[in-house]
């Protein structure tokens, strides 16, 4: 089982969390102007690297927030976790594994 | 014939059994449900102008500190995530508090919703409750890592929980959602059964 450390809650079993699959895919800046191959791209096709990876995870049993984690395919380690969430500054920030 | 003599607790049948299963004792361990405390479910800012008017009406600032609880006077204001909040209070009092909040929200982005009716709380007490949990539950609860103050969200048996360490005896309470009550407490009836029996020793 991963061991995935929420930005917020800290490190907890794959179990709480919810997959959401590749991270910074952005919404076309004009998707009425797409093909339909362009827009089935979008929507289907994602990177498969043999390597690090970054995703998006919700803490679904937990905090319920979405963060990116970057993990390593092969070995499953993983390699950064981030909330985009906006803290004010002099504010305590969210653990960074 | 008023809401309140219709009411039921999802747990309130089963009163008797859990107290027939709860032992005294240097392994005691004790179950019972703590049912219709009043939940309020904050959304706002956490620096905000209206989070500074809610911390002076409160009498204590919200815990930003993940998975904290502060205990504002008769209340408890859990952490459950970086703009959200549960303000847990006696039965009855939902109300009074919702207006408290909303007065102080003003205009404000936020929400204040009771949500009282959505979980209800089993406390779980006595020198054998770290145990207990400890046979469904990932999380370090050992003291070095989680003491009184505590709270946190996350899965024991397979249900999940928001789990809030009262005192150091230790005292837990669990709210757990009425349709998943009957389950976990069965489950925390079984991780329970071997503490009313004396220790085997080899």
């Amino acid at each position: 089982m991963l061991l995935i450390a929420c930005p917020w809650c800290g490190e907890r079993d794959e179990l709480e969390f919810h997959y959401g699959g590749q991270a910074h895919v952005a919404y076309p800046a004009d998707p009425e102007g797409l093909s339909d191959a362009e827009w089935g791209e979008y929507l289907f096709v994602r990177d498969n690297p043999k390597g690090p990876f970054a995703e998006r995870w919700s803490h679904a049993a937990g905090c319920r927030r979405w963060f990116n984690v970057v993990r390593h395919t092969v070995t499953h380690q993983i390699l950064a976790s981030q909330s985009n969430h906006p803290v004010a500054a002099g504010q305590p920030k969210p653990v960074i594994a | 014939m008023t809401a309140d003599t219709q009411r039921r607790s999802p747990l309130g049948h089963l009163a008797d059994v859990l107290a027939a299963h709860s032992t005294g004792g240097e392994r005691g361990v004790r179950l019972r449900e703590v049912p219709f405390l009043a939940q309020l479910d904050l959304q706002l800012h956490p620096h905000g102008p209206a989070a500074e008017r809610i911390a002076t009406a409160l009498g204590s600032p919200l815990p930003t500190e993940p998975n904290t609880v502060t205990e504002p006077g008769s209340l408890q204001v859990v952490w459950l995530g970086p703009q959200e909040w549960l303000v847990l209070g006696p039965d009855g009092s939902g109300s009074a508090t919702a207006e408290l909040l909303r007065a102080a929200l003003t205009d404000e982005p936020g929400s204040v919703v009771d949500v009282s009716a959505n979980r209800t709380t089993l406390e779980l007490s006595g020198p054998a409750a770290r145990q207990v949990l400890e046979k469904g539950c990932s999380l370090d609860l050992h003291p070095r890592a989680f003491g009184p103050g505590r709270c946190a969200q996350t899965l024991l048996g397979k249900v999940q929980v928001i789990l809030h360490q009262v005192d150091a005896e230790p005292t837990y309470r669990l709210l757990v959602r009425g349709s998943f009550a009957q389950y976990l407490t069965d489950w925390l009836l079984d991780a329970m059964e071997e503490y009313r029996h004396p220790r085997l020793t080899p």
